[in-house]
């Protein structure tokens, strides 16, 4: 087997559907019941969880990259209107892999964020700080045939909010994800690299383990950079992936 | 499992700007002939309506197929099925609705049918993860009395998955805490 044949084995995009998908230990993801989160007091379940043996109805999912919900167009940010938002130009891009390190393609992948400023174009967001008219601030694409996706936005500021005395929320991008199956669904947030909010956020600390929160910082890319017109920023996402047992016992 | 997953963190009260989208909570075509609607309202563990909630649902077709991205367990051959909704809006009153067909049923991995049923996520400010659950059919009891599923919660928790039928289609109302605590699953 010539390499070029093996990259291709080891690279080649998911395309059979597991029948079920690994369980991930607890503290892979932040606790429901966080104090330091003030809102979570009253919105997390106090009884446990029930185990629910994966069927059909939990390996599938909806196919949404069809022209009723995604366009190329959405994929650039910074050209929904008919100016230029203000700010500093980024491109935000990476690659969709699930945990056994396979490709997801045709994948959709969705941002929202605040404008440089901080500020969504929200009806309920109202700290003082401007909107630009020529940044809405949301976008869409489904990923390449490698994984792959790509938008170019402005970047988001930091802005206050009301947890604490003196609250920040560190600069971030808010990314949903449909993976493959109802199993894979997940809606994270990308933080930039050096954030100075970053020990001061509940939100960002939920995730206990350093190394966990790690995976929510992008990269910046001085390769990805392009020449006078935009800074990159490399971000890749891991969806849970195939467990490695074939069937479910239940439990 | 090679690789870690990256963490959740919460949808925050501001995915409307970008999230929703015209015909999103519509599973299918809301003029197809036995649509229906689900009406529900989302509470906290005050009893209070959560307003900014993402409710999502994905389900099989009639026959028991699902509109799955890679037609895993036969394509669904409905015309217009989506088999899934998403419901979020920017100024919510804790409600959602969407418009679906009642789903056909489907195997658990045993072989052993299940009763017609909804996979449903919800998210919101204040939840830094998911939480899943299902809706079952108040109508269906022959079936839900045999669900492989509904038989693994407590019998008197069940009924929180429980949708009522009223008229335009079933009311499924989500308490995510306190009395009347809606059943969630770890899937």
């Amino acid at each position: 087997m010539s390499t070029e044949e093996k990259t291709e084995t080891i690279y080649a995009p998911v395309v059979d559907t597991p029948r079920n998908y690994v369980r991930e230990p607890a503290d892979a993801h932040p606790p429901l019941d966080y104090p330091p989160y003030k809102s979570t007091t009253l919105r997390h379940p106090t009884q446990p969880l029930i185990y629910l043996p994966q069927t059909i109805t939990e390996v599938t999912g909806p196919a949404l990259g069809d022209a009723r919900v995604v366009t190329p167009d959405d994929a650039d940010l910074t050209r929904r209107h008919d100016g230029e938002p203000i700010g500093e130009r980024i491109t935000v891009s990476g690659r969709v892999f699930d945990t056994e390190g396979k490709p997801l393609r045709n994948t959709l992948v969705e941002v929202w964020q605040a404008n440089a400023c901080g500020r969504y174009r929200h009806r309920w967001d109202n700290w003082p700080a401007p909107l630009d008219p020529n940044f809405s601030g949301a976008g869409r694409c489904v990923t390449d045939a490698e994984g792959g996706y790509h938008f170019t936005t402005i970047k988001p500021g930091p802005y206050p909010w009301g947890n604490h005395y003196n609250a920040w929320r560190p600069a971030h991008i808010h990314f949903s994800l449909m993976g493959r199956a109802f199993t894979q669904r997940l809606v994270t947030q990308m933080y930039f690299p050096g954030d100075p909010f970053f020990p001061y956020d509940p939100i960002f600390n939920s995730v206990r383990d350093e190394a966990a929160r790690e995976r929510m910082i992008s990269r910046f890319s001085i390769h990805g950079t392009q020449p006078d017109w935009a800074a990159a920023y490399e971000f890749d996402i891991y969806l849970r992936g195939p467990a490695s047992t074939p069937f479910e016992e239940a439990h | 499992m090679i690789f870690k997953t990256t963490p959740s963190q919460t949808v925050g009260p501001n995915f409307a700007i970008g999230l929703p989208w015209d015909e999103g909570p519509h599973v299918v075509d809301p003029a197809t002939a036995g649509a229906f609607t689900i009406t529900g309202t989302i509470y906290d563990g005050a009893g209070q309506p959560i307003p900014d909630h993402l409710i999502e649902t994905w389900q099989a077709d009639p026959e028991g197929r699902f509109a799955d991205a890679y037609g895993h367990g036969g394509a669904s051959a409905m015309e217009g099925f989506r088999g899934f909704a998403r419901y979020g809006v920017e100024a919510g009153d804790g409600e959602f609705q969407i418009v679906t067909v009642k789903p056909g049923r489907v195997k658990e991995p045993g072989g052993r049918l299940q009763a017609p049923h909804i996979a449903v996520t919800l998210m919101a400010r204040g939840m830094l993860n998911r939480v899943v659950t299902r809706i079952y059919f108040g109508d269906e009891e022959e079936a839900n009395a045999t669900d492989p599923i509904l038989a693994l919660v407590p019998a008197d928790r069940r009924q929180t998955l429980i949708a009522t039928p009223q008229d335009g289609g079933y009311r499924f109302n989500i308490r995510v805490q306190g009395p009347g605590e809606t059943v969630f699953f770890d899937v």
